[in-house]
């Protein structure tokens, strides 16, 4: 799919809307320090700003439990640091950040879930949609948006709906989903959301070198991306899977009804119990004839 | 001063504007005045100064309403929603579209009114087909058939149209009745008139092809821009679609955009199948194949059929060879939210803010925007009755209407368990 086209107005401000992976269960087991992590995403967020006078930053921190807005640099609750040794972006990130990770450990304690959870990526993607949303609503004069998912834990299928939701929303109105994933295995709804919104989605080969990656990879604002040799997107597996099995199947059966997938053909759906080739008025009379009898 | 007349159709307007303003002895800022009565639009605020009309709360209430309209009219049982359309389209070409009373002709409206509606129906249900039919001189013709992608048809309409005779419903209701037959079971059937005409020449009786129609479960709607008929609303109501007349040019978008979501499906019409379909895979970068849609070789950035490896170039689209329905998993996923609505949100007036007992925010939990306005009074609100979260009104339309994901449901895990520890 062609890059997302840039828009004639304030052409090289933009507004980036970051979601940071910060699921504890997948920082707990990976071989890059938060800490190292953060310090890199930081130096990044630092130099976007510096950039330019008008650009915005806002971060979106996904959980594993909730998702919540940690820093928003065109807010006027942001304060300079008390003694002056990081700058205000810094100092007021990281206390929000601190604020958020004990509430999300909270949640944690309350519900011990069965298996390693993955972070909430359809929420924040929803909430920053929403203010992107507020930022058009601004006026004609504004800044470029964008979102940029640093993203490392695995896909939680459960999700799936509410995040093609989003990237449809997205791509409608013509926002770019840029996706930096730094897990192990490709994540296919990041190369599906990068693929169809027009964004670009990296997976960097060697992390300590993230800053370097993310600067000239993701730093550049729609307007100038045309000028510049992005990694291209290769291989986006569009296959669906099946509902019954889970696996990823080239030809199938689809529900006229409810759309479900499926390899095999069955007598009747397992979603919404539509009986196939039967006309439906004929299911719907004998299940009131079952109603009147029990 | 009837400038509208001489204003063309399509092509280039901005040569002629010049000589128009010269032409008409009118400079542009005078026909400002003529014409769009800019005076109008500002309205005196509390302390006597002038401001433009503010149509933001104007928007927010209309909204507010059309929902509580259709929230009491949904009926309880779960509806089901027919997602695999077959629609005609049937334009009125007769002499009365050619009235100038929608600028710069019925038509023209029309034309563009259907291209844009076309292009929102793909979108909505990437697996539906549409086809055009017109109606003139008595005779009702097919413009295109019937069709998965949006190109031909737009093709088809941007050509020359051109009005002349008399509509008849009869015989547009005919053609599309036969078409229509050959369609497999499990596909919804659907027409949408768009007539201009006040009178119709039919050659038969009109009412027995209603009940044809009716007898074929083919749901016939009608959008009016002249005036209420009889006949329109005696067929929407005999087969079950809706009939409306347009007032003006914003009225009739609205009221044709309507009709892109799919309709509440009447269960017996269709019967429901398992239809087969394939989910190709994107060809290599490099690899070369003859394409079967445009038939000549071309590089890379294909899709391959899993049946009869046959490239083809876009999706979703039919294979040529085998017939396999050819589709990728982002365009089942597109009809998804029709099938998972979320429930609107409930109004939370500013009164009941105040009250301590429950635990209000002040700023929307989508944009994060103050919920108070100025003078620190909160506004109108709306909360989600499954999350309990807080949104703003602009959220709330653009939730309801292209996001279709409550931001609250989804990012907290366990929803239930953040409002019983509140």
């Amino acid at each position: 799919m062609a890059s997302a086209p840039s828009k004639h107005y304030t052409d090289d401000i933009s507004l980036l809307v970051v979601t940071l992976d910060t699921n504890p269960f997948f920082w707990s087991t990976f071989s890059f320090h938060f800490s190292d992590f953060l310090s890199q995403v930081l130096a990044f967020l630092n130099s976007i700003l510096l950039l330019g006078q008008l650009n915005q930053v806002v971060v979106i921190a996904t959980g594993c439990n909730s998702c919540s807005y940690i820093y928003d640099s065109s807010s006027d609750r942001n304060h300079a640091s008390t003694n002056g040794t990081m700058p205000a972006l810094y100092s007021n990130l990281l206390h929000n950040l601190d604020e958020f990770a004990a509430k999300d450990h909270q949640f944690t304690t309350d519900h011990k879930p069965p298996t390693v959870p993955s972070s909430l990526l359809s929420g924040a993607l929803s909430m920053a949609l929403c203010y992107i949303q507020r930022a058009f609503r601004a006026g004609p004069m504004h800044p470029q948006p964008r979102i940029l998912c640093l993203h490392g834990s695995t896909d939680g299928p459960e999700q799936y709906v509410a995040i093609m939701n989003a990237i449809f929303s997205a791509q409608h109105s013509s926002v770019p989903v840029d996706s930096c994933y730094i897990g192990s295995n490709n994540s296919a709804f990041l190369q599906q959301a990068s693929y169809i919104t027009g964004g670009i989605y990296y997976r960097p080969p060697q992390l300590e070198g993230l800053f370097q990656y993310l600067s000239t990879v993701f730093a550049t604002d729609l307007h100038s991306r045309e000028y510049l040799r992005l990694p291209k997107s290769l291989g986006v597996d569009f296959r669906a899977s099946c509902f019954c099995h889970k696996q990823t199947i080239d030809m199938g059966y689809v529900c006229s009804v409810c759309l479900s997938i499926f390899c095999e053909h069955h007598d009747k759906c397992s979603t919404c119990s539509s009986v196939f080739g039967q006309a439906q008025s004929d299911v719907a009379s004998a299940d009131s004839r079952k109603r009147k009898a029990s | 001063m009837n400038n509208i007349a001489g204003r063309p159709l399509n092509g280039d307007v901005e040569d002629d504007d010049e000589d128009e303003a010269n032409d008409d002895g009118l400079e542009a800022w005078e026909r400002a005045y003529t014409e769009d009565r800019s005076w109008e639009s500002l309205q005196e605020d509390e302390s006597g100064l002038l401001r433009p009309i503010d149509t933001t709360a104007v928007h927010h209430a209309q909204y507010r309403r059309r929902l509580r309209a259709l929230a009491s009219n949904a009926a309880t049982a779960r509806i089901q929603k027919g997602l695999i359309r077959y629609l005609y389209i049937v334009v009125d070409l007769s002499k009365a579209a050619s009235e100038r009373d929608f600028r710069p002709s019925r038509m023209a409206v029309i034309a563009k009114q259907v291209e844009s509606f076309i292009r929102e129906f793909f979108d909505q249900n990437p697996l539906s087909h549409v086809g055009l039919v017109t109606t003139k001189d008595g005779v009702a013709n097919c413009l295109t058939d019937l069709g998965g992608s949006p190109e031909s048809h737009i093709k088809a309409l941007m050509g020359k149209l051109e009005c002349s005779g008399d509509a008849s419903l009869q015989n547009a209701l005919e053609l599309v009745h036969s078409n229509l037959n050959q369609i497999p079971s499990y596909g919804h059937r659907e027409v949408l008139i768009l007539y201009s005409a006040l009178s119709t020449c039919d050659p038969g009786d009109i009412m027995e092809t209603i009940q044809k129609c009716k007898k074929s479960k083919i749901r016939c709607s009608v959008i009016g821009l002249a005036a209420e008929m009889f006949i329109c609303k005696h067929l929407c109501q005999e087969t079950g679609g809706t009939y409306s007349v347009a007032l003006d040019e914003s009225h009739f978008k609205e009221l044709i955009l309507e009709h892109s979501p799919p309709p509440p499906a009447i269960a017996e019409y269709a019967t429901a199948n398992l239809i087969k379909m394939g989910f190709p895979q994107r060809a290599a970068e490099g690899s070369v194949a003859i394409c079967t849609c445009h038939e000549e070789a071309k590089t890379g950035g294909g899709y391959t059929c899993p049946r009869c490896k046959v490239r083809v170039c876009e999706l979703p689209t039919e294979c040529r060879i085998c017939g396999l329905t050819l589709i990728s998993s982002p365009h089942l996923a597109r009809s998804y939210h029709h099938l998972f609505p979320i429930v609107p949100f409930a109004e939370i007036s500013p009164s009941s803010q105040n009250d301590p007992s429950h635990n209000f925010t002040n700023t929307c939990f989508g944009c994060q925007q103050s919920l108070l306005s100025q003078g620190n009074k909160p506004e109108l609100s709306v909360s989600c009755p499954k999350c309990k979260q807080q949104f703003c009104l602009d959220c709330d339309i653009y939730i309801h209407e292209s996001l279709h994901n409550c931001p609250g449901c989804e990012s907290f895990r366990h929803s239930k368990s953040v409002t019983s520890s509140q």
